[in-house]
């Protein structure tokens, strides 16, 4: 396989290159999955935390849907969020559909239950440390989500970081409701799935190669800052 | 309740900062959306041909470019302005059933079946389509076929009804299905030596051909005609009838037409034009 070398050249061309097509392609990627991430990143917080700490009749049953969902198709959330949006459909008088909006839309969708199931077993886990503290200050309920929260931050991050890899890397579901449309809606994923049929194997790789690139830059970054973050607040 | 509280302030912050985020440079209102067939995208057509349109009317098109069926699927969810495919039989449906307003021809060129140079059918050099297949279902050597109900698809099943052949039967064995794209049935096809049968644009344009060959062309059969049509606005009110016809307009006008026959890859032309301004 001749296209592997090749890959790796177009990669390094297009890296160094800085193509204003491809950082055009670059932005939008970024821009819609980390608002994707945030939007998802404070409902699923909120919600992971919110489950974490309450007991109610039909908790196990949520707990079940919710770490499920976790395996959601990203073409299922694709078809069902275009459904919603499609001018046929019942939101489709906000004219979201072939938007970034639409696309923000499906992975937050995608990645909420990530964040809101993981989020709950991290908290919980702390949640069971701290609840003689808690109940011994007579802590209100929101009081202690938010004290979890803060507490949980540094492995939190990776949930965020887990939730942003899976937004970022997932093809399914933004090309049926972005339709990949050339400076519109066009990202790195649905770029790749272009190419791939186009039969450019070297630049399709290329360009996922370029997109390991960038979510080793985001990580690194994080785990930099958060180490910094520790170290002063430990120190 | 104080938690639900403190649940639904997080998710109403979500959504505003989501919004916020996502605002800038989306509002293109006077933009049209496009339906269209892959092989028109695939080729490059679109890439040379829009920014002559957009340049010369200050107008953007967008183009989502899919199968023919799902493109008629999402038009007639009003999730278009203007479709652009290549199955005539489904068009002209598509314009009966009050869809569309009306159907012109634009352009056309052909379908060929391509497959490996060692040819186990037999049918290398050949011109007649159905034939073609019969002799590929005899050896039953591997057959590629698209199996997702596009322009091509329709095409395929049509070439293989007046061979009087069945193919679906042999459906997993010599006969794959791959539900998928023009480009991702050639990477198949492609990858486990089966003949497949594609758009001569969509073959052209391609990039990962290996060792394949072009076996079987020229028929008449394999006639390959692209349509446009305006979405009716009867049906989708919300339709920009003024700027989707201004594009098909430009189509089948002369400077419309000679673009799209001067598009061309390694020296050969793509697609030809016979659209007729009405």
């Amino acid at each position: 396989m001749q296209d592997f070398g090749a890959a790796f050249l177009t990669a390094f061309d297009l890296l160094i290159g800085a193509d204003a097509d491809l950082l055009e392609i670059i932005g939008l990627s970024l821009r819609v999955s980390i608002s994707a991430l945030l939007a998802a990143g404070l409902i699923g917080l909120s919600l992971g935390a919110a489950l974490a700490v309450t007991r109610f009749p039909g908790r196990g049953i949520v707990l079940v849907i919710v770490n499920s969902m976790m395996g959601l198709p990203p073409v299922v959330v694709g078809l069902v969020v275009y459904m919603l949006l499609s001018n046929a459909g019942p939101f489709g008088f906000l004219g979201l559909l072939y938007t970034p909006e639409a696309m923000i839309i499906a992975q937050a969708i995608l990645i909420l239950p990530i964040i809101a199931a993981l989020s709950r077993q991290l908290i919980e886990d702390l949640h069971a440390e701290y609840a003689e503290q808690f109940r011994s200050f007579c802590v209100p309920t929101g009081r202690m989500m938010m004290e979890l929260l803060w507490d949980a931050r540094y492995s939190l991050l990776t949930v965020m970081l887990a939730g942003l890899g899976r937004a970022m890397a997932e093809v399914g579901a933004v090309i049926i409701v972005g339709g990949n449309i050339n400076h519109l809606t066009r990202v790195m994923t649905t770029t790749i799935a272009l190419e791939t049929s186009k039969g450019d194997l070297a630049l399709a790789l290329g360009l996922g190669i370029v997109l390991l690139s960038i979510a080793i830059a985001i990580n690194a970054g994080v785990m930099a800052l958060n180490a910094t973050a520790k170290r002063q607040a430990y120190a | 309740m104080k938690h639900l509280k403190t649940l639904t302030l997080g998710a109403a912050a979500g959504l505003i900062l989501g919004a916020a985020v996502a605002m800038p440079g989306t509002a293109q209102a006077d933009a049209i959306i496009v339906q269209s067939t892959t092989s028109t995208q695939n080729s490059g057509l679109y890439d040379y041909m829009l920014p002559i349109y957009e340049k010369k009317t200050g107008n953007k098109v967008n183009v989502v470019a899919v199968g023919t069926g799902q493109a008629i699927k999402n038009a007639k969810n009003c999730d278009g302005d203007v479709l652009l495919v290549h199955a005539k039989p489904a068009e002209e449906k598509f314009v009966a059933d009050g869809y569309g307003v009306k159907r012109s021809d634009l352009m056309y060129n052909d379908f060929i079946i391509v497959g490996p140079p060692a040819d186990p059918a037999k049918v290398g050099g050949m011109k007649d389509g159905p034939k073609a297949l019969s002799m590929i279902a005899k050896s039953e050597a591997a057959f590629a076929s698209r199996g997702d109900n596009s322009g091509t698809h329709k095409k395929e099943k049509h070439l293989w009804k007046a061979a009087g052949i069945d193919p679906t039967k042999a459906s997993g064995k010599w006969y794959r299905e791959t539900g998928s794209g023009m480009g991702a049935t050639l990477n198949a096809g492609v990858g486990m030596g089966a003949y497949v049968m594609t758009d001569r644009a969509t073959w052209i344009s391609f990039k990962n051909k290996g060792d394949y060959k072009i076996q079987v062309e020229g028929d008449k059969q394999l006639f390959n005609q692209y349509g446009v049509i305006l979405v009716n606005p009867k049906k989708c009110p919300k339709v920009k009838v003024k700027e989707g016809q201004a594009f098909i307009d430009w189509l089948l006008s002369k400077d419309g037409q000679e673009t799209i026959a001067s598009y061309k890859l390694k020296g050969l032309q793509l697609f030809f034009p016979n659209g007729k301004m009405m």
